[in-house]
């Protein structure tokens, strides 16, 4: 019986045993262990998080890189692009301007060529006139030598002018 | 440098004890023509004494006295175990403070007023004397203040290689200590209580968990002889009434709405259930109280048993096989330390958990 009976002095010593060793332990153990082990699991948590974030960050960045490498390469496709036009239009341009300049002088020079032809042959005509009344006169002067041969010219020239 | 200080206190303390039991030590009454008695020896280990026994030297036997402090009728009265001399049957009287006490069956007893001698009745109760209130250290407190001052050099020394480190990696002890800290926090404290509560009773879990633990190993070390801290019911009715009392005061309204008017069930049900779940309040905390007690003991006594049995057979040969058994034993006896503490503190936990759940439904 006195086995399973709680003796008084034991019960009185571990309540006040316990009760100290409780308070003892809970300010200077179970405080400070268990605020280091909370500290350093909530520093692995903030530094799982952070490195989540940085991988994440690190994607749209890789995402940005990427659309903004495709941008740059649709803009230097558009400039090529306008460049190639703008370059056919010059030709273009270039082509007509100076078919017209050629088709201009070309006309000028034909103008030229004319008015040259022109005065050449007046030129010609008053120096072939010259001939033919130097002529004339020499075939006149001969002719008028005697009067037959006054008439008989006289007659061909008529008759020359009616045929003209 | 704490340790060894620690270290060289324990070990002057002990050799000064021992070289002062040598003035207590006296021709011990044991007779060895006495027939042995295995229920004595076992009940007088598994129990409390005055007194702290280390070992029988050429008939007279070594111990460490240890004070004995009564609150009588005249006030405290306080003297050494040592003043009765290894007399357990209450033959030898010690006068202090002007009361006549004798030790009988390891309790203290006063007698009364003009007797000089103490007498028994039939069934060996003492009928002219009385027990005074005893707050003797007797080697069952004597053990757990080496507990408690074990405990603390540990802990102490865990929680100091936090404060020197700055990144809270544990080293040394510490390393040592933390995954069962931890252990306690996420197996026992988390899961029983809940995530949001857990922590005010962090401090109360952890030290019974260690506290119990530690003397249940106590318990095991046989040149301790005997100090069966936790195996003695007193200590556990303690601890199982600190778990009662923080139970009980943690309750919310839907813990007592659980007790005296059960939810969700018909009235006379209701009315039914009220006094089972009264008696459950108290067989709680109760069947902490023996299933440690019990368990701690029953080992206690099958390894003595086990040990009787060379000496009920007057027969060294069979001491090989209870020396093989006991070594079986022990080795079980020393998971159900662990496992008992961790029992303690999870039902500890459990009932902290319905004591503090909230409705929801």
């Amino acid at each position: 019986m006195d086995l399973i009976t709680p003796e008084f002095g034991l019960v009185f010593w571990t309540a006040i045993t316990f009760l100290c060793l409780l308070f003892i332990l809970k300010k200077f153990a179970w405080k400070p262990i268990l605020g280091a082990v909370e500290e350093r699991e909530d520093g692995i948590k903030n530094a799982l998080a952070s490195a989540e974030k940085a991988r994440k960050e690190m994607e749209n960045l890789n995402a940005d890189n990427e659309r903004i490498l495709k941008e740059a390469r649709a803009e230097r496709e558009a400039m090529l692009k306008d460049a190639r036009e703008i370059r056919e239009q010059t030709i273009a341009k270039a082509e007509t301007e100076a078919q017209e300049k050629a088709s201009k002088i070309i006309e000028k020079a034909q103008a030229a060529i004319e008015s040259e032809k022109k005065i050449a042959m007046a030129e010609l005509k008053s120096h072939v006139a010259g001939l033919s009344v130097e002529i004339a006169e020499k075939v006149v002067r001969e002719e008028l030598s005697n009067k037959d041969k006054q008439l008989k010219l006289v007659e061909s020239m008529l008759g020359e002018a009616k045929l003209n | 440098m704490t340790l060894n200080t620690f270290k060289s206190v324990l070990f002057s303390a002990l050799f000064l004890a021992t070289s002062f039991a040598g003035y207590a030590t006296e021709d011990s009454d044991n007779t060895d023509n006495k027939e042995f008695n295995p229920k004595e020896m076992i009940l007088h280990h598994v129990k409390d004494a005055h007194g702290f026994h280390l070992w029988d030297w050429n008939g007279r036997s070594v111990s460490l006295p240890l004070p004995i402090i009564l609150w009588t009728d005249n006030g405290l009265s306080t003297f050494m175990s040592s003043a009765f001399h290894h007399d357990d049957s209450g033959k030898t009287i010690v006068e202090k403070n002007g009361g006549k006490f004798v030790k009988f069956h390891e309790k203290i007893y006063q007698l009364e007023a003009g007797a000089s001698s103490v007498s028994f009745d039939e069934e060996h109760h003492p009928t002219n004397a009385h027990k005074p209130l005893n707050f003797s250290i007797t080697r069952n407190v004597f053990m757990m203040w080496v507990s408690v001052i074990v405990l603390l050099l540990i802990f102490f020394a865990a929680a100091k290689r936090y404060k020197k480190s700055d990144d809270n990696v544990p080293t040394g002890i510490a390393g040592f200590v933390e995954p069962l800290v931890i252990f306690v926090r996420d197996e026992i404290g988390k899961p029983m209580i809940g995530e949001h509560k857990y922590k005010r009773y962090m401090p109360y879990l952890l030290t019974i968990f260690f506290f119990i633990w530690i003397n249940n190993i106590f318990g095991l070390i046989p040149i301790l002889n005997g100090a069966n801290l936790s195996g003695n019911i007193a200590f556990t009715c303690t601890l199982a009434v600190f778990t009662f009392i923080i139970t009980t005061f943690s309750g919310n309204k839907n813990y007592w709405k659980h007790i005296f008017w059960m939810p969700g069930v018909p009235v006379p049900m209701k009315i039914f259930l009220m006094p089972i779940e009264i008696i459950g309040m108290f067989v709680k905390p109760i069947s902490l109280m023996i299933r440690l007690f019990a368990n701690i003991t029953a080992g206690h006594v099958i390894i003595l048993a086990l040990m009787s049995l060379i000496f009920v057979f007057k027969s060294v040969a069979i001491a090989p096989v209870s020396v093989a058994f006991s070594l079986f034993i022990t080795v079980i006896e020393i998971i159900v330390t662990a496992i008992q503490a961790y029992i303690f503190t999870i039902l500890s936990a459990l009932y902290f958990g319905m004591a503090t759940e909230e409705e929801h439904h």
